[in-house]
This record gives structure tokens, C-alpha cells and sequence, in this order.
């Protein structure tokens, strides 16, 4: 029956990963362009050099932090729409352990992923207090702490002793000890490789045991497919939002982390959201919350980014890939609407 | 009205196939229906007599098999067609709009104009003659929200008649009536087909059954079983085929001495979620060894009394002492860990997480003990070793079901797992709030044993229920609940079910 299920799941966001880049194909035909010309420039730029496939995990990275903080939510019953927030604060506390720390690689790396964790938990938690306590809908007190988050980073930037010298819109540079990158003959091939994929693999195998194996997965997934019953049983709802919304906001702001130490080294100045938490609900979806499916939706996502930036090499807008992303995720929407008639239909025979 | 024949066939539904997918829900049912005749079709839930009524409403396409309505062949693709047909349907659930006038419910859908403006005047008198007729005592002008539950089953039933049906389904008519409004209704069904009409009632009640049907067609597993009458079976035989072996009715149960008081609750007051006081003074205890059976018709307080009892709802005055102990407004934590435990009224909402596997709802409230978890691990052997013994002692079927979703197990199943999980609790106090609403009798001999046999371990047993029978065949003591308090206490063994239906109706006992 699970086993079932499963597949499915997969079988429909497979489905519906197809049907985006057929639609990308029509458009790509409308505005007079070969779709076969531009998936073949796509594809080979994701997978023709190993150069391209290092590209793809450090893209990759941020995105599966993001996509496991929404899948995280999402089995409590909470839309961590403000993951992006989350991650702009952990960001941000790992840049300033970063700069005015001096630690040796061992501790100070450890202390800035903290940091970021610890940040992106507070960002997250008081839109829990929230909700609990005030009842306010997570969902509006998330996008407005978004944007507490871009001006507080834009802000911070912007303070003399973190700026940097000599003109550019951006903080220093952490200290090097800082740094997650990764070893030299791997950055000799793309400089921006770093140990932030692993430290991603590691989160989601965490957050899988967790969800499946603990007692505190097993009120969250209870809280989350039915708050009466688990009331009924014992369990404070509250209390799991709490928890539930301060680990997804943790792991948001661990991304935060992952980017700055590695590839980031210095956050600069805000024009407009980055998108990486907004990219992790996508991610979140078509891995189905699923927390080992979010590494393989997270390269897929980064995989596309980094390929659809080459696009436009041979004239075709990279907004194609957000097209197919956006039709892969309607998509995936759909094919839950069709399972739930499905469903209903064949409760109604029984 | 055309002359009474009873050999007249009204409808003949002939070898009734209906799937869905491979589940096959009818499989080949005959269903013959004369000119006032009131036939029942009994069978358990989910033995496919909805769908067999919906067929025949025009809700779903037959997949095979044809039906005759006054003798001519005819498809029956939609309501409507059912409707031109002289089909009427009164549901279980009522389609009603409260703050409508009866009239005004009665027309919705079918105003009679005049101009551009309604013209109740002529419904209102139409209605009028129709209601003496069959002796339907409706008010027209009455506003539905202020009228009784049995009277708005009237208006319902004067919807149908007010369409010109001929032959009306009535689905489980009785499911929320007091005993004086059952015999009521039986009466206004003898009326209609003394007139000409004719009655399918569905139902898996068997005592309706003998009080009203003069014949009965059983359907088990979605089969046909058989078409008989209703005079020459006695309500063991009509069980025996609706399930497919025998049933026992009688609850066995030994006199015992009560022991020490488990709880008591004294002049508990509380509102419900919209302000207004629903419990307005109510004491009552039980002791240990003895069902304690509140009757009372749905809504005079009993879900607010479950809930402060489980921590659901807070008291806003008096208290709850639980063995000495008082306990009232604790959580649903606290309450269970002080030894309530409770089947709850709605089952799919508080008793189960549909989506969680069997194994992990039997340890709904204690995931985090011994030897289910260990320092915050869950121990799948330990859990999974606790639901393949209680699948086998409770008989929860499919066998093997440790891995399926709740959500997947018939209601009856799912009932089971509660009752699993509640016994094996085995607190001092059990609370069984409608247990077995919705269940075949199959299911509620199986319920009401458990909680026999809970008394006779000498836990404290609360039984709320809206079925009056089942407090009775089950109740040491039975108190009345009316409008937030108890009205009345009678002694199990002398309940009368017309002197506990006054009560409950608020009359003088």
C-alpha cells in the first residue's frame, strides 16, 4: 500500500517534470526559437564537463538548506514561506562571526554555522510566538519578516565597521578560517566547490531520522496530518509549531551559512530578494517533503539554474527555466487535485 | 391520487451492477417496489445500499442492469430525471436553510412567480393542505432554526411530497430522533401509503424495520441475499442475514457491587464556542464497576461534558475529582497520565490520525514510553510487535494491517483500533462517547463487549450515547441529560424507554 503511494508520487512529479519542458519547448517554438538547440545547450552545459557538475552542487547547495526547511514545515502543517528571510539572517550572523572572530578553521567554522542556525531559529520562532500566541496566520508574519530581513542585511552592510573599504556595496570578506572551502586540486577545477554539499547530505539524513525515527518526528507528523486528533492524544500543538518552525528556520539559516562560507565569502547589498528560500519551496514540492528527495530536487533546481545562466549564450532567455520550474510545480499542484478525486471517488464506492 | 393497488410495480430495479474501478459495489441486485409499500433495504455499512438508492436517484450511472418505473424502462442519468419520475430523496443529513421560514425552504429551488416577485401565498397554502393530509403537523411559517429535528425531518419529507414524488427514499430517517419522534415518523410513513405512496427506507435498524416495513430486501458485501417479508422473520433471523451468521443482541452482563467513586463532577458550568452556557450546573459521579449511561438527544451539553472530562474544553465553573483528586481544566495530557481515558465522538476527527499507520496510532498517547521509544527513539519492533497483538486479541481487520494508513480500514476497523488502544490503556475511567454510531451490528456486539468487560474489571465506565438502546441494554445507572443538566437517574434495570424519552425531551419525569 505505502509502496504504492511512493511510487506514484514520484511517477506524478516525474509526469509533471516532462510536461515543463514541453511547455518550455512551446514557448521557446512561439518566440521562435529551436527547442532542440536550446535543451541541447542546457544539457550540455550541466553535464558536458566536470567543471559544469561542480557548478551544479555549489548551486545546488543553498537550495537543498531552503528545500529541506519548507519540506520541515510542510510535515507539521506550517508553510515556511519565510525560509528566504531565514536565510538572510543566517547569512548575515555567519558573516559577522566570520569577520570579527578570529578562531582557528576548526572552531570558527563550527561557530558560524551556529550562529547562522541560531539566527535563522529566532527569525522563525517569533512568527511561531506569533501565531500561538497571537493566532496570527505564519504566512503573513513570514513575508514581513522577509523583508525585516533584507533591510536589517542591507542595513548591517552598511555599517561602517563591516563595510568594506575602498567602495563596493558589500561587508568584508569573513576571515579565512571561515571558510568551508573545499581542497585545492577541486577548486582548481571550479573555485567556488565547497564542503557546503555535505553539510547538506549530513541535515537531510538528520532531518530524515528525525521526521521517521524520533518521538519529537512522530508529534510533528501527527500535529501535522491532524492537530485534533493528536490534542486528543496528548500532544500540545503549540508547543510542536514552536519546535517545528525553529528547526525549519534553523536549517534555512544553515543555508545562509552554507553560501557565505562557501562560494559567498562577503554579503553585498540587497537590489531584491535573492529568491533561495522562495527556490526551496519549489524544491520542497517536487521532492514531495520527502528530506532525502530534497537533495536530488535541490541539484535538479541547481542543475537548471546553472545551465539556464548559459542560455543566453546562444540568445535564449534564461527566464525559460523559471517557466519550466513554475509549469513543473503547477503541474505537480494539479496531480494532487487529480488524486484527490481519485481518491474521493473510490471512497464513495466503499 | 390513483387508486391503491399493491400489486401495482412501481419500480423494478433488475440484476443492479455498479463498479468503481475493480471494487464492485452492487453485484447484481433485484429490487421490486409496489404501490404502497414500504420497503426496507437492510445491510450493513458499506454493503452498497447507498449506492443502490443513488443509482436509482440519478447520482450514478448503473454500470449494468436496467430499472422500470411504472413499468416503462427508463435511464435515470440525473436527480432531476428522478424527480420528473415522482423519485423523491430525504437525506440523513438535512438540506435545510436555518434562517428560511418552512415555506421558504420548501419552494427553494422552485419559487412560484408572479412578475418578477415570489408568490408564497399559493405554496404556503399548498403546503398547508398537504401537511394535514398526511398528518404532518408543520407549521409553514416557522422558521427552521427554532423547530424541533423531528419536525425538520417533516419538512424535508414535505419537500419531496411538494415535488410530486410518488415513491420517496428515506436514508437512515431515524439517525437523530428521540424515541416519541421515531414512533411519530413511523406513523406519517403508515399515512403516506394508506394514500398511494410508496417508501424505500434504508436503514440497518431492525426493531424500524418490524415497526414499519412490510417487506425487506438484505444486500451483504454489495450482493444480493434476499427478498423477504417482514412479518414472517424475527429480528435475529433479519441480523443473521444482514451479517451472514449469528448475532447475539443480549449483552450478557452479571450484577456486581460498585466499589469506590473513580469520578465525580459537581455543578460543572461552561459555554460552548459561540458564548452561550451549554452546561449549566451538571453533577453526576460513577464508581468503580459500572457503566454510567447519559442519555440525552445531541446538543444539550454532552460534547462540552467529554471534552472538559479530556481536557478538550475548559470548565468555567465547578470541578472534576478524579479518585479524590481534582482535576478539573488539566490537559488532555494530564487527564490520560490521571488514568481518563476516551473513545472519542468522532473518531476520523480526535480518535485517529487517518494517515498514520495502524501501529503508529495504537500508541497515540504513549509514543514516548517504554518500550516504544528509548531516549527519544522510537522502537519500530516494540511498536510494531504491540499492533500485530492487539490486530489478533481485537480482531482488526485486514489481518496484517500493522503498516496501512488508519485512513484505509473500514469504520468499523477503524473503531476497533480505538477500542484497542483505549482497553489496553486500561485506565480507571473509560469514557465511550457514541461508540458505536455509524458501526453494522457485527461491530457494535464486538464494542459493547469490550465495554462490559471493562466493568467487570472494575474500571469506572462513562457511557454517552445518542442511541437510546444501547444505554439501556448497557447501563447500570443511566442519568438524563437535558439542556446542560442531569434531569433524571433511573436504575438500569428499570429504564423505560418512553419515561427516558420525556425526560429527554425536557417533559416532567
Amino acid at each position: 500500500m505505502k509502496q504504492k503511494i511512493t511510487s506514484s508520487n514520484a511517477f506524478y512529479t516525474f509526469l509533471s517534470i516532462i510536461i515543463g519542458f514541453v511547455v518550455g519547448a512551446v514557448l521557446l517554438l512561439i518566440i521562435g526559437i529551436s527547442p532542440a538547440e536550446a535543451y541541447a545547450k542546457l544539457f550540455s552545459g550541466v553535464f558536458s564537463k566536470l567543471r559544469y557538475v561542480l557548478y551544479d552542487i555549489v548551486y545546488a547547495t543553498p537550495l537543498i538548506f531552503t528545500g529541506l526547511s519548507v519540506a520541515f514545515s510542510f510535515k507539521t502543517g506550517v508553510f515556511n514561506i519565510g525560509a528566504e528571510g531565514q536565510f538572510v539572517v543566517g547569512s548575515l550572523a555567519a558573516c559577522l562571526v566570520g569577520i570579527f572572530v578570529d578562531l582557528p578553521a576548526i572552531l570558527h567554522v563550527p561557530l558560524c554555522l551556529l550562529a547562522a542556525a541560531a539566527a535563522g531559529m529566532l527569525w522563525s520562532a517569533m512568527v511561531g510566538f506569533l501565531k500561538v500566541k497571537r493566532g496570527i496566520n505564519e504566512v503573513l508574519s513570514y513575508i514581513m519578516f522577509n523583508w525585516l530581513a533584507f533591510y536589517l542585511s542591507n542595513y548591517v552592510v552598511n555599517i561602517p565597521a563591516v563595510h568594506k573599504e575602498g567602495g563596493g556595496e558589500a561587508t568584508k570578506n569573513v576571515l579565512d578560517s571561515a571558510r568551508l572551502r573545499a581542497p585545492q586540486f577541486l577548486r582548481s577545477i571550479c573555485s567556488d566547490t565547497n564542503w557546503g554539499f555535505l553539510l547538506a547530505i549530513a541535515c537531510a539524513v538528520l532531518v530524515w531520522f528525525i521526521i521517521k525515527k524520533t518521538t519529537l518526528g512522530y508529534q510533528l507528523r501527527a500535529v501535522g496530518h491532524s492537530r485534533t486528533a493528536a490534542e486528543y492524544g496528548g500532544i500540545s500543538s503549540n508547543r510542536i509549531f514552536i519546535i517545528s518552525m525553529s528547526i525549519s528556520g534553523a536549517l534555512a539559516g544553515l543555508g545562509g551559512a552554507a553560501q557565505l562560507l562557501g562560494p559567498g565569502a562577503r554579503i553585498s547589498q540587497f537590489a531584491g530578494q535573492e529568491g533561495f528560500g522562495f527556490q526551496g519551496i519549489t524544491v520542497a514540492l517536487i521532492a514531495s517533503s520527502h528530506p532525502v528527495g530534497c537533495i536530488f530536487s535541490g541539484l535538479f533546481y541547481g542543475a537548471m539554474k546553472y545551465g539556464g545562466s548559459k542560455l543566453t549564450t546562444i540568445g535564449v532567455p534564461n527566464e525559460v527555466v523559471n517557466i519550466i520550474m513554475g509549469t513543473i510545480i503547477f503541474f505537480i499542484a494539479i496531480s494532487h487535485v487529480f488524486r484527490h478525486i481519485l481518491h474521493k471517488r473510490k471512497e464513495a464506492a466503499a | 391520487m390513483s387508486h391503491l393497488d399493491p400489486n401495482t410495480v412501481v419500480i423494478r430495479m433488475t440484476d443492479i451492477v455498479k463498479k468503481f474501478g475493480d471494487f464492485t459495489a452492487n453485484d447484481h441486485i433485484n429490487l421490486t417496489l409496489h404501490q404502497g409499500e414500504v420497503h426496507a433495504i437492510l445491510g450493513e455499512n458499506g454493503a452498497g445500499k447507498s449506492t443502490l438508492m443513488n443509482v436509482l436517484y440519478g447520482m450514478y450511472p448503473p454500470t449494468s442492469g436496467t430499472i422500470e418505473v411504472n413499468g416503462k424502462t427508463v435511464v435515470i442519468d440525473h436527480p432531476q430525471k428522478a424527480i420528473d419520475l415522482g423519485i423523491g430523496m430525504v437525506h440523513q443529513h438535512f438540506m435545510l436553510v436555518q434562517p428560511f421560514t418552512v415555506t421558504e425552504n420548501i419552494v427553494l429551488g422552485m419559487e412560484p412567480m408572479k412578475g418578477l416577485s415570489v408568490n408564497l401565498k399559493e405554496a404556503r397554502q399548498k403546503i398547508l393542505a398537504l401537511s394535514e393530509r398526511y398528518n404532518l403537523k408543520v407549521d409553514p411559517d416557522a422558521r427552521i432554526e427554532d423547530i424541533s429535528v423531528g419536525m425538520q425531518q417533516r419538512v424535508e419529507i414535505l419537500k419531496v411530497l411538494y415535488r410530486g414524488a410518488n415513491i420517496l427514499i428515506l436514508d437512515e430517517p431515524s439517525a437523530s430522533l428521540t424515541p416519541q419522534e421515531i414512533t411519530e415518523l413511523m406513523e406519517i410513513i403508515k399515512h403516506l401509503t394508506a394514500d398511494g405512496k410508496s417508501v424505500l427506507l434504508i436503514t440497518h435498524k431492525l426493531k424500524e424495520i418490524k415497526m414499519a416495513a412490510d417487506n425487506c430486501t438484505i444486500i451483504r458485501r454489495g450482493k444480493y441475499i434476499d427478498t423477504v417479508h417482514v412479518g414472517e422473520k424475527t429480528e435475529d433471523d433479519l441480523a443473521g442475514m444482514m451479517v451472514g451468521r449469528e448475532v447475539s443482541f443480549s449483552v450478557e452482563k452479571q450484577k456486581q457491587e460498585t466499589g469506590d467513586t473513580v469520578l465525580q463532577v459537581k455543578d460543572l458550568h461552561t459555554s460552548d464556542y459561540r458564548g452561550v452556557e451549554v452546561l449549566k450546573g451538571l453533577s453526576l459521579h460513577v464508581k468503580q464497576g459500572e457503566i454510567v449511561g447519559l442519555a440525552g438527544v445531541d446538543g444539550n451539553g454532552q460534547s462540552e461534558l467529554v471534552g472538559i472530562l479530556t481536557g478538550l474544553h475548559k470548565a468555567s465553573a465547578g470541578e472534576v475529582v478524579l479518585n479524590g483528586e481534582a482535576v478539573t481544566n488539566l490537559s488532555p495530557g494530564a487527564l490520560f497520565e490521571k488514568g481518563i481515558s476516551n473513545i472519542p465522538e468522532d473518531r476520523q476527527k480526535h480518535g485517529l490520525v487517518l494517515p498514520f499507520t495502524v501501529a503508529e496510532n495504537l500508541i497515540l498517547q504513549n509514543f514516548s514510553k517504554t518500550p516504544f521509544s528509548k531516549g527519544g527513539v522510537l522502537q519500530n519492533a516494540a511498536i510494531r510487535a504491540n499492533a500485530t497483538e492487539q490486530i489478533e486479541d481485537f480482531d482488526i481487520r485486514p489481518a496484517g494491517c500493522e503498516d496501512r494508513p488508519a485512513g484505509t480500514l473500514s469504520g468499523g476497523n477503524q473503531q476497533k483500533v480505538i477500542i484497542a488502544r483505549e482497553v489496553t490503556n486500561d485506565k480507571d475511567l473509560l469514557i465511550a462517547f457514541n461508540p458505536t454510531r455509524g458501526l453494522d451490528v457485527g461491530a457494535i456486539e464486538f464494542v459493547h463487549k469490550y465495554l462490559v468487560q471493562q466493568r467487570n474489571k472494575m474500571r469506572a465506565i462513562l457511557l454517552v450515547s445518542f442511541e437510546l438502546d444501547e444505554i439501556m441494554s448497557l447501563s447500570d445507572r443511566i442519568d438524563v441529560i437535558f439542556d446542560g443538566k442531569i434531569v433524571g437517574e433511573v436504575k438500569g434495570e428499570d429504564a423505560d424507554e418512553y419515561k427516558l424519552g420525556l425526560m429527554m425531551a425536557g417533559g416532567a419525569a
